[in-house]
């Protein structure tokens, strides 16, 4: 290999192989003892969500609770069970999936950009600082009905809703790692003539990318809170409108089974993006 | 003879402005060097070493005076001055190759020949095989090879070096010296070398440059004897004439550093 790497090793550890009998046993207990508390932890979880599901059930079943108001599970998934043979819930599905990949797809290249721009030009971003802080600080859903105006009801402005709760945030957390790249690395490119735009690609970009995907990530959640309030206000479609509808009509069997499937898709697409991130940032390492 | 002058700081002088005020780095320096010296610049902490350095690199502009290289002003980073820092800072989503190529590739210099020089270097620095790696899977003295061979890739004719060694064991740090005073004595490169390190400085320079502080300022020069000069960093630690310029020098900063805490106590009690 490397003369001037292996040096100082020359002696080690001369006399492990000739009683080194007694250390195995010591790493198969190690993994037994994991084994056996990873077994425990599925049981205890399971055994909770059975007697979850359990008590839901016979309360309900025996008017412990207002079946009315809070139903009970296997009512629910009658109720699912209705919909998926009768082919009206993937509409609703995929209404509400298209809007929340949407929305965060664009609100983490939205907040990014605006990133970008606050690093590229110094002064606009400190023009810019106040503003961001009390938009931040701002619900901005409050500003759906504006949308519903201005967009018309629908698919539009359901997006335009979410984007509005993600690209603050979004470019605010970017714009904060983009500033904590370590000086090093931009004198290094510094040094050899690099222009502020190419720092940015060469430097900025690629070290931040890691938590640019990790954002990604945050941006499902709230993505799923700006299409549901969204869908609340103006959809005909959608689970967030299956929510509303199910509330007008007094169904909450209705509202528990959309809750139930948006819990489902939601950590389906909260995986993927996790496989995703793991993809893509995996090989690379700090230091 | 003019043209062997590589580098010349007139009257220069730099302070740092910020929102606290003004404060004066370095003072007046003169200073010229010629094309393939080698020369160190040592001193307390806070006398202005790495200010030059940036200065010389055209990372920073000089408040007064001017920084000349082949008789030109310098105003920006060019890949003509090559500089290495303490630390490494591989690009961790880089291969050791890609790390390498990276001068080229910003100066838009990147084409098969460049490509095939990185190769060579790498190879010349003992580096073969580690192309397609990444940084975290090599060991520090590696490292450094790598940045070093970033910083020669784009040839340029001056290398600046930032304390290098500083941050690496001292086997690794005696290994390295010699082979980056190679590396530059075999190009004929002009260096300059900025450490904490006397004997580091006495092992590697032709000359060392001792610099006091509070402004920065050149207190003296200490020639290397010729028979030092042309012997690697590793021999010349070990040759009978070292240490009496060692010895020299440590007078010399530890006399500067009884002058400073004099006067800082005499401060102290004026205030």
């Amino acid at each position: 290999m490397d003369s001037m790497l292996d040096d100082s090793n020359e002696q080690r550890s001369v006399h492990t192989s000739a009683s080194s009998d007694w250390i195995k046993p010591l790493y198969t207990e190690h993994q037994k003892r994991t084994r056996r508390r990873t077994t425990a932890v599925f049981v205890v979880r399971t055994v909770l969500l059975i007697l979850f599901i359990g008590l839901w059930e016979a309360a309900g079943r025996n008017k412990w609770i207002d079946p009315l108001l809070f139903s009970f599970p296997s009512r629910i998934m009658n109720l699912l069970g209705d919909m998926v043979r009768d082919g009206t819930i993937w509409s609703h599905v995929g209404m509400t999936v298209g809007e929340t990949i949407g929305g965060f797809i664009l609100g983490t290249a939205l907040g990014t950009l605006i990133a970008a721009l606050l690093w590229l030009f110094p002064f606009v971003s400190r023009v810019l600082d106040p503003y961001l802080v009390v938009l931040n600080s701002m619900p901005k859903v409050a500003l759906g009905p504006i949308f519903i105006v201005v967009l018309g009801p629908g698919f539009l402005s359901i997006v335009v809703t979410t984007l509005s709760v993600t690209v603050i945030i979004t470019t605010l957390n970017i714009y904060n790692q983009f500033r904590e790249v370590e000086e090093g690395y931009i004198k290094v490119v510094r040094l050899f003539g690099a222009s502020r735009l190419r720092t940015f690609w060469y430097v900025i970009v690629p070290a931040s990318f890691p938590v640019i995907i990790s954002t990604l990530k945050v941006n499902v959640g709230l993505s799923w809170v700006g299409v549901i309030v969204g869908e609340f206000l103006v959809a005909k479609l959608g689970l967030g409108y299956l929510i509303i509808y199910g509330f007008q009509v007094f169904n909450f069997t209705l509202v528990l089974a959309s809750l139930f499937v948006i819990a489902i898709v939601a950590t389906i697409m909260y995986q993927l993006v996790s496989i995703l991130e793991h993809r893509l940032t995996g090989r690379r390492r700090e230091r | 003879m003019p043209e062997l002058e590589k580098l010349q700081l007139r009257n220069v002088s730099h302070v740092y402005v910020n929102d606290h005020g003004a404060s004066l780095a370095v003072d007046s320096i003169d200073l010229t060097i010629r094309a393939g010296e080698f020369v160190s610049f040592v001193g307390p902490s806070g006398c202005g070493k790495t200010t030059l350095l940036h200065l010389i690199a055209g990372l920073l502009k000089p408040a007064r005076g001017s920084v000349l290289i082949d008789g030109k002003p310098v105003s920006e980073p060019s890949t003509a001055v090559g500089y290495m820092l303490q630390q490494d800072y591989l690009f961790p989503w880089r291969t050791i190759r890609e790390n390498a190529e990276l001068g080229l590739k910003i100066s838009g210099r990147l084409t098969k020949e460049g490509a095939a020089r990185v190769h060579g270097l790498l190879e010349e620095l003992e580096l073969g095989g580690t192309e397609d790696r990444y940084p975290h899977e090599l060991s520090g003295g590696m490292r450094q090879r790598v940045a070093l061979a970033r910083t020669l890739a784009t040839e340029p004719e001056m290398m600046l070096l930032d304390e290098p060694f500083s941050a690496l064991d001292m086997h690794i740090k005696l290994q390295l010296e010699d082979l980056v005073w190679q590396t530059i004595r075999r190009r004929g490169q002009t260096a300059i070398l900025v450490t904490h390190d006397l004997a580091e400085a006495a092992a590697m320079s032709d000359r060392v440059i001792v610099l006091g502080r509070n402004p920065g300022h050149i207190r003296l020069t200490v020639e290397s004897p010729e028979q030092l000069r042309s012997i690697p960093p590793m021999e010349t630690r070990r040759h009978a004439d070292f240490q009496a310029v060692f010895e020299r020098l440590w007078s010399e900063l530890d006399h500067e550093e009884q002058l400073t805490s004099e006067l800082e106590e005499r401060g102290g009690q004026h205030a």
